[in-house]
């Protein structure tokens, strides 16, 4: 996992994408805002769902309430 | 693609320049990632036989030095081989602690050969354990625009691979060709007349030709 240690602790680049998607954003704006690669926000992204600490909507990316208490 | 087995090893078809390349989704040094991952950018997915191996680990820093013209050129670099990400993580590190330079981008881990298999990047009479030395160009939509393959005894000029992007991309601005060794300031080709009155009009376009077939112009 890129994004969650295997600890459960969120890596710097998770935390700078859940700070870059409090409100609906796109991995292409949460790319540009982070300075990360696009393929990294994508792959991060999902992996960030799959977790429950992001939601996606139409291709919009927001923070659950688990993910806010991440941050 | 159909796969059959070949003394052992299981191969697919070669990947065809201007079809989608194979979609794939990969432990990396970056984390899981899919082919579609990179859609909107240019992708070089490349291979090298094995870590901690000599060629390879000068074509992992000759790709590291290119790595930011690729950037500026709008290209991300992926490698791979069938070693573990734990090997690659070794890897890259020692390349970093005792040659100095770090390597920018990720790395497959392709232990079970999915993605080496899928892109026919094993050659059996090559080797039936590693990797050959395999570039595929990948455009923005996903598609194969072209293929490089290396054997294991022959390191790769990155050069070539620069030059072979600045061609490509030229080709889809311009809508031209480029000739042999051409580099960027070049002369680029007008693509031939399909028809004799397209050919008449060709000659006195103002080009400069050759004969009608072969007509060059400046960008």
């Amino acid at each position: 996992m890129a994004c969650i240690s295997p600890d459960g602790t969120l890596t710097e680049s998770a935390r700078k994408m859940l700070a870059a998607v409090r409100n609906p954003t796109t991995a292409e704006e949460v790319a540009q805002s982070t300075a990360l690669p696009l393929f990294r926000v994508r792959s991060g992204l999902r992996e960030l769902v799959q977790a429950g600490l992001v939601v996606e909507r139409e291709g919009r990316y927001q923070l659950t309430d688990t993910g806010r208490q991440k941050l | 693609m159909s796969a059959e087995v070949i003394e052992g090893v299981k191969t697919v078809g070669l990947p065809r320049l201007n079809e989608p390349a194979p979609e794939f989704e990969a432990v990396t040094t970056h984390g899981v990632l899919r082919l579609s991952d990179y859609r909107g950018r240019w992708l070089i997915l490349f291979s090298h036989p094995a870590d901690f191996t000599p060629v390879c680990t000068t074509e992992f820093i000759a790709f590291a030095e290119i790595y930011p013209e690729l950037q500026r050129r709008g290209v991300d670099l992926l490698g791979l081989s069938i070693d573990s990400v734990y090997s690659h993580i070794a890897w890259i590190r020692n390349i970093e602690e005792k040659m100095g330079v770090e390597i920018p981008f990720p790395i497959i881990a392709d232990l079970n050969k999915e993605v080496a298999t899928l892109y026919g990047m094993i050659m059996p009479g090559e080797s039936k354990t590693e990797t050959s030395r395999c570039v595929f160009v990948i455009d923005p939509d996903g598609v194969l625009r072209a293929m490089i393959y290396y054997p294991l005894t022959t390191g790769r000029n990155t050069d070539e691979i620069l030059r072979l992007i600045d061609a490509l991309q030229t080709t889809d601005a311009h809508k031209v060709a480029t000739p042999a060794n051409w580099r960027p300031g070049d002369k680029v080709i007008v693509p031939p007349p399909t028809t004799t009155e397209m050919a008449e009009e060709r000659v006195k376009a103002g080009y400069e030709c050759v004969d009608w077939y072969l007509c060059k112009k400046e960008l």
